[in-house]
């Protein structure tokens, strides 16, 4: 892979056939991921961040149609068969999900549910397998992994099971992780453990991670790069210090004003993003953010802004005013 | 700018609750309804099973001479019309009665989870055309159509079974399919195919071991209908023949006599409401122990 990205997706759109006709959940989406590097997807809920995480890896429900490329290595996963897609999830792409609560299997022992992953993609037998769940288990943190392979997953709390999780993702060596709000159901403190754990042990594997996450304040210790969605699109992206520092689509303007900051003796209020994400099912006109965004222009409603570099900004952004926007931010930066 | 939140610190170390995990068995045990149905269930197996050591006579001797004894020593529970032991007769009755539903339970449970699960698993059209046929024999009342199953292969035991097994299947396959397009959905069902695991894996180690519990509380009620069925099913003259004695046949036996010899009609009755009751109170409670323990 000589200098290749790891990961390129490229124009990915899906749909899900409903009652209601075609409902596009993402709109052409395109972005890399380097090997090793650490890439945060965040937007508001129906954004498309979940949706594109499934969609790269072919778990989308039956009546989703997806179009566009996702290649790993240079190959399309979108076109891959059934049998060789389901080899390259765990194997080389393993996942984290929401909800640790219910994603473990309640009637099977934790450990036989690390080695089943290590049993179906490599050949490893029973006890090679057993042995390398332990040791699994002992990397992200259980205490006394050899009797905890043992229990089932109810004795575990919701930190603990997602700590299985990633154990399981990590399982066969993986060179990607996607953690798909891997915090969202755990409470705060648990959270930044869980990410820590997820960027040591990732980085101890050498596998690339795609953090999903509708919380910008997760992503600042831990992402080289950030993609930001809105409905179905990606209108922002750029590595961490330009997002926060520099960011030039109002949307993420906004997102960052809502964020609580524990590091400045900040008095004002936090700034909500007013109104509600669009329904997929009946976009805006032109840029879908407008009738939301605080800056909005009357051909803002006409066309739909490109996401592209602009002069005096260094990451692209999908805002006919992204110069302006990130200006005006600029001033608001320095105070 | 880095998010106070993020700041490293000691890894967490969780003790994991030292909750030992609850046999079922002594869950179950120390519920007392459940308690009570399994002892009875076990008390009537073991008889049934027991029967030649256990029943103080054989049950086809006739003794003419001594009809409608009373309670005595050498009868405990009385003769009947033609001077059987009734004892005798009862025990070796619940061997019929409950080894038959217990069989035909079995049977309906095996065609039922196998059916329910290809339409589950399946779905689509073949969904769609199991679905339809289930659908076909839940219209019938199913006592009037195992009645018709078995009137048309003629009365007999096997027959009986036969007509019940094609009647009562539906309910599981019913169940079952309900079961796997519900636990299809669940989230470790979904990250167990998120980590590339087989279907045929998915579907045995991860959907199948989870719905175990509804169908054994089914199952066991079922199997306590079921009998109530056999019994009306052998009243009516449809299952075993005599002499043999099974508690249906015996209830319909004595109805000739239920005037003078109300007793004839009482002895079976209750057997197969004591049976029946077993079925169902263990049914309950191993609802109570099964259901709510899903998740933690």
């Amino acid at each position: 892979m000589a200098g290749g990205p790891l990961l390129e997706v490229r124009d990915l759109a899906a749909g899900f056939d409903s009652r209601h006709g075609m409902v596009k959940a993402l709109n052409g989406v395109s972005f890399g991921l380097e090997p090793g590097e650490r890439l945060g997807i965040v937007g508001e809920s129906g954004s498309g961040k979940s949706v594109t995480a499934h969609a790269i890896t072919g778990l989308l429900p039956s009546n989703a149609r997806v179009t566009g490329e996702a290649r790993l290595d240079g190959v399309d996963l979108l076109q891959m068969s059934k049998r060789k897609m389901r080899h390259v999830r765990g194997e080389r792409i393993g996942m984290v999900f929401q909800n640790p609560l219910h994603c473990l299997n309640p009637s099977m022992k934790i450990g036989a549910q690390i080695e089943e992953v290590i049993l179906a993609h490599t050949d490893a037998d029973k006890r090679e397998a057993s042995r390398r769940s332990l040791e699994l288990l002992d990397q992200v943190g259980i205490p006394s992994p050899d009797r905890s392979a043992q229990e089932y997953p109810h004795l575990f709390s919701g930190g603990m099971r997602q700590r299985v999780m990633i154990a399981i993702a990590l399982a066969c060596k993986p060179q990607i992780v996607i953690a798909d709000e891997p915090t969202t159901a755990l409470d705060v403190t648990i959270q930044a453990q869980i990410i820590d754990l997820l960027a040591e042990t990732c980085k101890a594997y050498g596998a690339a991670v795609i953090l999903i996450t509708h919380d910008l304040g997760i992503l600042a210790g831990f992402a080289d790069r950030i993609v930001v969605m809105y409905a179905g699109r990606v209108v922002e992206q750029g590595d961490v210090d330009s997002i926060y520092y520099r960011p030039a689509h109002p949307y993420t303007l906004g997102l960052l004003r809502s964020v609580t900051r524990i590091d400045e003796a900040r008095r004002d209020r936090l700034v909500p993003i007013t109104g509600n994400p669009p329904s997929p099912v009946l976009l805006p006109s032109g840029c879908a953010f407008h009738p939301r965004c605080p800056y909005t222009q009357p051909v803002c409603s006409e066309r739909v802004p490109p996401l592209e570099l602009k002069g005096g900004i260094d990451h692209p952004a999908a805002c006919h005013f992204a110069e302006e926007v990130a200006t005006h931010r600029a001033g608001d930066a320095v105070q | 700018m880095a998010d106070a939140a993020l700041t490293p610190s000691a890894p967490e170390r969780q003790i994991p609750a030292l909750l030992p995990r609850r046999p079922m068995l002594r869950h179950l045990v120390s519920d007392r309804t459940a308690l009570a149905g399994l002892l009875l269930l076990v008390l009537m197996f073991t008889t049934a099973a027991a029967a030649p050591l256990v029943a103080p006579r054989d049950p086809n001797e006739q003794d003419v001479a001594n009809r409608y004894a009373p309670v005595s020593f050498e009868h405990p529970l009385g003769t009947d019309n033609l001077g059987r032991d009734e004892l005798s007769r009862l025990i070796y009755g619940a061997r019929i009665s409950l080894f038959t539903s217990l069989g035909v339970g079995v049977a309906i449970l095996a065609i039922g989870m196998v059916v329910g699960s290809i339409a589950g698993f399946a779905g689509g059209i073949v969904d769609g055309l199991l679905m339809r046929i289930v659908d076909v024999l839940l219209a019938f009342p199913s006592l009037l159509l195992a009645l018709a199953i078995t009137g048309m292969l003629g009365p007999g035991l096997l027959h009986l079974m036969i007509g019940m097994v094609a009647v009562w299947w539906t309910d599981y396959a019913r169940m079952m399919r309900g079961l796997v397009l519900s636990m299809r959905e669940r989230p470790f069902v979904e990250s167990a195919q998120a980590v590339g695991l087989p279907g045929r894996l998915v579907a045995i180690r991860h959907v199948l071991p989870n719905i175990v519990g509804p169908v054994i509380v089914l199952g066991t009620l079922q199997t306590g209908r079921l009998l109530l069925a056999l019994s009306a099913l052998s009243f009516l003259g449809l299952g075993v023949q005599p002499p043999t004695a099974e508690w249906g046949a015996m209830l319909s036996e004595g109805q000739q006599y239920l005037a003078s010899a109300p007793q004839l009609m009482v002895y079976p009755g209750i057997a197969i409401t004591l049976a029946a009751l077993g079925f169902n109170l263990l049914g309950d409670g191993l609802r109570d122990v099964l259901d709510p323990t899903m998740d933690s």
